[in-house]
């Protein structure tokens, strides 16, 4: 088990494992995630996704192993404290603010990087910057519209959009997507992959995604999980032609 | 029903027309509803004996420092979503630590006029709320109403027990009149204090709302929707329901500092459960998501414990059913009913619903007189007809023993009932077509 990160690596796992209980449902993982990738994690139901992306973001405590945010360890971090080393995740399930505004909802996603911390003095009112570039956001997101709306209110696709936006507010390099397009009509796919292409743009991009248009149009790396492991990882078209993969992923998958 | 309508309505935003058109209303209407409390105790100053009714003036005071106090808990119910069932500890402490700061002002030991008291009972206030907020606010949900009526109960007790700070079952009391004040005013008079009160009170309901507007305060909602969340973000959600609930400490015990300047006693009550129990009632009675509310739902409850209870040893029942009458029908409370007549009234439909109104208020009217009259009547069975005195209900006196009344009021209430079933149906149908023509308008 050696633990040398080569520091162009954003993201890497080291021999990972979870169980919940006694059934172990990360077996060993190895990944390593370069710095702007665009990285697409894909495997079967129930193979481990989620619950790879809940322990790099800290929600889980892990079994063993290791995991490192640009050659810094982290497993042992608070999710909180992980977020302010610059990852940042979404969720498979919608998690949004839902009683308060899509403004709000965006500007809480803006506050701990742009420094206000806990402040109970600073009128949010007044901080012209921070609000202009939280209109900003919603601009991009394509939910101006909805600005003063309860995010409980919106349209699935366009809580999937806000929780996206929630996501990269904070300006984090690395960025985990679980599933962003999941649900989605097809139009609303491509919608939410272009956005996710211009909100990304230069940072590190790992994805949960099981819509093959989408990981062969958006990454350019591939990782297969089958069982809480990782069995091959490589370029799409690697990927594509890899006799493993298409036995044991693309078969689960028609069934 | 009616409140449903509330949910589906966006929170008005700051910055669109509309909205800043309504909420500069709101601001003249708040401002004409302040100038009247102010205005209020020479309205029942007898020019005759020269002096002001201390009734009304005890009412409007105890008015003030609830509205602080209810304010404050909403920093934690409706704010942050943490339901404490402990928050007297914060006012009663604030108390009895300015009464022996009054003790200590009048020894001439404490160079603090009696104008900044309040601050610091605020401090103290704020120190338990550091001490305890360590203990409760880690927890989540049921764990922190557990761990705040544990404090509570606590503290209570501790209030029986250690004489020295709380003068046990007599409580301790001071002199108000130290003969320090920043503006030469003795406080000898109710109105002086009323006065003194009623700046505390806006200057208190100023900064809790505009801690409402700060990163803490809508990071303190954001922990309420979705605590997990906020960690993803930077946030220790912990850390802001700890910052949140020491302030919600401080405020309340600036309400307790007024209340132990006006009364010049502070007793184990002002710890006491029963405390704690009336500012949930007060703050949900008004309405715990509208900042609002909780002084509506201060001013209503006080109202109701000083006029009803002249009338009748029966009020609490009233104000109980009237607590369970509003969550099972108007969970948002009384500003929650109001805020969701807003789109109507902009988009100029309010008209369309005077008639509708009439319609349940007359079977509305009939239920209340029916129970009104039997808890009466039940109640002077058990205790008036004791101590031998005559009831008198709506001006006529009633012979308990016989049948009319009983078979009167039965009848009210249940025909009432009925007929409110009847007519509250074409109400929400009513209801339902003007908000469901508003929302296809706005689409
Ligand atoms: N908190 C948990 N407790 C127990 N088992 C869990 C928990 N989270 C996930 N699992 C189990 O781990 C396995 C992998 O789940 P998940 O990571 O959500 O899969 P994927 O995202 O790849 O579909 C599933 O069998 C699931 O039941
Ligand atoms: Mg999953």
């Amino acid at each position: 088990m050696s633990a040398t990160v080569t520091i162009e690596s954003a993201l890497s796992l080291k021999d990972l494992r979870k169980s919940f209980g006694p059934t172990e449902i990360i077996r060993g993982t190895n990944l390593e995630v370069k710095r702007g990738e665009r990285h697409a994690v894909i495997g079967p139901n129930g193979a481990g996704k989620t619950t790879l992306f809940n322990l790099i973001s800290g929600r889980f405590p892990i079994t063993s192993g290791e995991i490192y945010l640009n050659g810094t360890r982290i497993d042992e971090l608070a999710p909180q404290e992980i977020n302010r080393r610059g990852l940042s995740r979404s969720f498979q399930i919608t998690s949004i603010f839902h009683r308060m505004t899509v403004f709000e909802n965006i500007r809480c996603a803006l506050l701990w990087s742009t420094g206000y911390r806990y402040s109970f003095w600073s009128p949010l009112w007044a901080q012209k910057a921070l609000n202009e570039q939280a209109e900003r956001l919603l601009d991009e997101l394509n939910l101006l519209e909805r600005r003063d709306l309860q995010a409980g209110l919106l349209s699935y696709a366009e809580q999937r959009a806000l929780e996206i936006g929630i996501t990269i507010a904070g300006g984090a390099t690395v960025i985990l997507l679980d599933e962003p397009t999941a649900g989605m009509s097809h139009s609303e796919t491509e919608y939410a992959v272009a956005l996710i292409k211009r909100v990304t743009e230069g940072k590190t991009l790992v994805m949960v995604e099981h819509d093959m248009h989408v990981v062969f149009g958006l990454a350019d790396t591939i990782s297969v999980v089958v069982y809480g492991e990782v069995i091959a990882t490589g370029k799409p078209e690697e990927i594509r032609a890899n006799r493993a993969v298409q036995e044991a992923y693309l078969g689960a998958l028609t069934e | 029903m009616m409140d449903a309508t509330v949910t589906t309505k966006a929170t008005p935003g700051a910055t669109t027309g509309l909205t800043s058109a309504t909420s500069s209303r709101q601001l003249t209407l708040w401002i004409v509803l302040l100038l009247l409390a102010a205005c209020l105790p020479w309205m029942v100053y007898d020019w005759n004996t020269g002096r002001h009714s201390g009734f009304v003036l005890t009412m409007l005071s105890q008015m003030g420092m609830m509205i602080i106090f209810a304010l404050s808990y909403n920093m934690l119910m409706g704010q942050a979503g943490l339901l404490s069932f402990g928050h007297a500890v914060f006012f009663g402490l604030g108390g009895y630590c300015t009464i022996h700061l009054l003790n200590a002002a009048e020894k001439g030991g404490l160079p603090v006029p009696i104008e900044l008291m309040p601050i610091l009972a605020g401090l103290s206030g704020l120190g338990f709320g550091i001490a305890f907020g360590y203990m409760a606010a880690k927890q989540r949900a049921t764990a922190f109403a557990m761990i705040t009526m544990g404090i509570g109960e606590l503290i209570g007790t501790v209030a029986i027990m250690f004489h020295h700070f709380f003068g046990g079952e007599g409580g301790v009391s001071a002199n108000r009149m130290i003969e320090k004040s920043l503006f030469g005013v003795s406080y000898a008079a109710p109105v002086e204090v009323f006065y003194l009160i009623l700046v505390w009170t806006l200057i208190a309901a100023l900064c809790m709302l505009f801690l409402t507007r700060t990163p803490l305060g809508a990071m303190a909602n954001a922990t309420r929707d979705n605590f997990e969340r906020a960690q993803f973000m930077g946030y220790d959600p912990r850390r802001v329901r700890f910052l949140q609930f020491a302030l919600s400490g401080m405020f309340a015990g600036i309400g307790g500092g007024l209340y132990a300047i006006t009364y010049e006693i502070v007793t184990f009550d002002a710890v006491a459960s029963a405390l704690s129990a009336n500012v949930v009632l007060m703050t949900y009675i008004g309405g715990a998501t509208i900042f609002y509310g909780p002084i509506l739902g201060a001013a209503v409850i006080t109202l109701m414990q000083s006029v009803l209870s002249l009338y009748s040893n029966s009020w609490l029942i009233y104000v109980g059913v009237m607590f369970i009458g509003m969550v099972t029908f108007a969970p948002s409370g009384l500003a929650g009913m109001i805020e969701a007549h807003g789109p109507i009234a902009r988009a100029g439909r309010l008209r369309r619903l005077i008639v509708p109104y009439l319609r349940i208020s007359i079977p509305a009217i009939a239920l209340l007189l029916g129970f009104v009259g039997l808890v009466e009547l039940l109640g002077f069975l058990t205790i008036g007809q004791a101590q031998g005195k005559k009831l008198v209900l709506f001006g006529n006196k009633i012979d308990v023993r016989a049948t009319m009344p009983w078979a009167v009021t039965t009848a009210l209430l249940v025909i009432g009932a009925a007929w409110l079933r009847v007519e509250l149906r074409g109400f929400i149908r009513v209801w339902g077509d003007i908000t469901a023509d508003l929302k296809l308008r706005s689409v």
